[in-house]
């Protein structure tokens, strides 16, 4: 079984191709440069080194989201088109979810965050040892997110590059309660997002076309309407 | 030769669209999924709105314009895609669609400039004469380019402030039309015997650019100063003043560069060239100048996938390709291939 995981979700990237259990290739980068750009010479590279054709696939892995709306739907455009027209299924995996299992093992609660600005983020909690969520993917303030995790009154440890933009209010909210990832583990990885996959059922290939991003927020221009139309009424 | 078959693809703005071309001539199948229904919600296009659409509805489009033409990616010849200008969010979905599309299929890539595609529309209609003028006219767009040959471009005029059609939207607004405008102002203008006088703005003597700002700003005006005076303003008498206006303008500057560039034809493309006002006028201007005058049917005009597989084919015979590091260029100029 050949998988190919493409994350994309936030500003660094990762790519992988597994086979049978074990990382043939793998990229993590952190260079900022443009997914639009990186992405597809990259897997093309990864095929290459991997002596592989395209229809040697047999699933494609996508994080899909949340974070950046771009990277996320850069990244699941390209696996959603692979998927159609190569007729392989696609597993989505919650980018939360692949960045905290960078942390698998840890004894108490793994939060992922990214930053949503403006004091916003968008944010889970799994168990450490199981990866079950604890706390959903979900948008919230930083604010609210550390008041549910006070009450898990257990070890929460922070993993992400977007953890340290937060770390005085997180200090200050849970003290020693809070524990922060080293930077080894801050960037997502794609053999992580396919093991994730690989744990799920595989969907059916005509699933592929109803696959979108999980932004996790409306556009404003929609809440905006919404709200003229609950005036309206 | 063996025929060419190329699939294009096109997102830059608010449809989804895909469509495969035989020899740059021949339409084998043409899909376009339109989101005006969502769009007209909020009066305009809104980027991110555009953009959440064209990943909902893109492996679908291209899956339908394959069954349409009843056809396998190994029959193709090569995967073409717009590259700018455009909404850069939109533009990315349909080049990264076709970057993976190409690459699963060991495909060759060309990137196409969209008003390069609303003018090669034409070809799937006609063959074009050189030299040739064309005056695109689109929300998004209002230019004049003077062509020598296939694959030679010379923007001669282009729109110094507002694109004709965003100038049609914004005074549908003020007419309280809905989004889209144009299409509500040019038959307004069409049930009224006389309009308002409205100003032209032609520039400096010699100047092919377009300015449209100025006329919006007066019939915004003359509604403010009916309303202050609790006057009724007449709708089809303002858009028939804003649309002689329009159509003037457009008219008088395409005929003089016609004539100065001595083209055998002359093209009109983009969505605001479906207008009837605008269609009529120009047709009227060149059959009495004696140059041939074409303007593509309607669904051509519009932003569509096959006017990019036309240019592309062009493209593709020149040696133009592109690569899997291509990104969206949102405001990519028009450059000569040759
Ligand atoms: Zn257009």
């Amino acid at each position: 079984m050949i998988w190919l995981g493409i994350e994309t979700s936030n500003s660094p990237l990762s790519i992988a191709i597994v086979k049978d259990g074990q990382i043939v290739e793998e990229i993590v980068q952190n260079e900022k440069l443009t997914h639009s750009v990186t992405v597809m010479p990259t897997i093309e590279e990864l095929f290459r080194k991997a002596n592989l054709n395209p229809a040697d696939l047999d699933a494609i892995a996508v994080s899909e989201g949340p974070g950046s709306y771009t990277g996320l739907r850069i990244g699941v455009t390209i696996a959603k088109t692979l998927a159609w027209t190569l007729k392989k299924p696609l597993v989505g995996v919650s980018s939360l979810q692949v960045l905290a299992a960078n942390g698998q093992g840890f004894a108490g609660v793994i939060c992922s965050l990214f930053d949503a600005r403006r004091q916003n983020v968008y944010a889970a909690a799994y168990d450490g040892e199981t990866m079950q969520p604890v706390i959903q993917d979900h948008h919230n303030s930083i604010g609210g997110l550390l008041e549910q995790l006070q009450l898990l009154n257990t070890p929460v440890l922070f993993i992400g590059l977007d953890a340290v933009n937060f770390k005085e209010v997180i200090t200050a909210q849970l003290g020693n309660q809070a524990i922060f990832a080293s930077t080894s583990l801050a960037l997502p990885r794609g053999s992580k997002l396919i093991e994730l996959a690989q744990k799920q059922s595989l969907p059916s290939v005509e699933e592929v076309h109803n696959f979108v991003p999980k932004y996790h927020r409306i556009t404003e221009a929609e809440a905006n309407w919404i709200k003229d139309q609950k005036k309206g009424q | 030769m063996n025929d060419q078959y190329i699939l294009a693809i096109e997102t830059s703005c608010d449809e989804t669209a895909a469509a495969i071309i035989l020899n740059g001539r021949e339409i084998i199948s043409n899909v376009v999924a339109s989101q005006i229904e969502s769009q007209k919600r909020f009066g305009g296009v809104v980027p991110e709105v555009a953009s959440r659409h064209h990943v909902e509805q893109i492996t679908m489009i291209i899956e339908e314009t394959l069954e349409k033409a009843n056809m396998q990616p190994s029959e193709l010849t090569a995967v073409a895609v717009t590259e700018g200008p455009g909404l850069v969010g939109a533009l990315l979905i349909g080049i990264n669609a076709a970057k993976a599309f190409a690459f699963a299929h060991s495909l060759p890539l060309i990137p196409v400039h969209h008003i390069a595609g609303h003018i090669y529309a034409n070809e799937l209609v006609e063959p074009m004469q050189f030299p040739l003028l064309a005056l695109v006219v689109s929300g998004g767009h209002t230019e004049l380019v003077f062509m020598k040959e296939h694959g030679s471009f010379e923007v001669i005029g282009e729109t110094r402030d507002d694109a004709a059609g965003e100038a049609y939207d914004k005074v549908a607004r003020v007419l309280n039309m809905p989004y889209p405008g144009g299409p509500h102002i040019d038959r307004l203008a069409h049930e009224a015997e006389e309009g308002v006088e409205f100003p032209r703005a032609w520039l400096e003597e010699n100047s092919y650019d377009f300015s449209f700002s100025g006329l919006k700003s007066a019939v915004i005006n003359y509604k403010h100063n009916m309303d202050q005076r609790g006057e009724e303003i007449d709708p089809q008498k303002v858009a028939k003043g804003f649309q002689d206006s329009v159509v003037e303008v457009l008219t008088t500057k395409t005929l003089r560069a016609a004539r100065q560039y001595q083209v055998k034809q002359v093209i009109a493309a983009g969505g605001v060239s479906a207008n009837k006002g605008l269609r009529t006028s120009l047709e009227q201007a060149f059959e009495e100048a004696k140059i041939s005058f074409v303007v593509p049917p309607l669904k051509l005009c519009t932003d569509n996938a096959a006017m990019i597989g036309a240019a592309a084919a062009h493209m593709y015979n020149a040696g133009v390709r592109g690569n899997l590091a291509m990104n969206g260029l949102p405001g990519k100029e028009l450059k000569s291939w040759i």
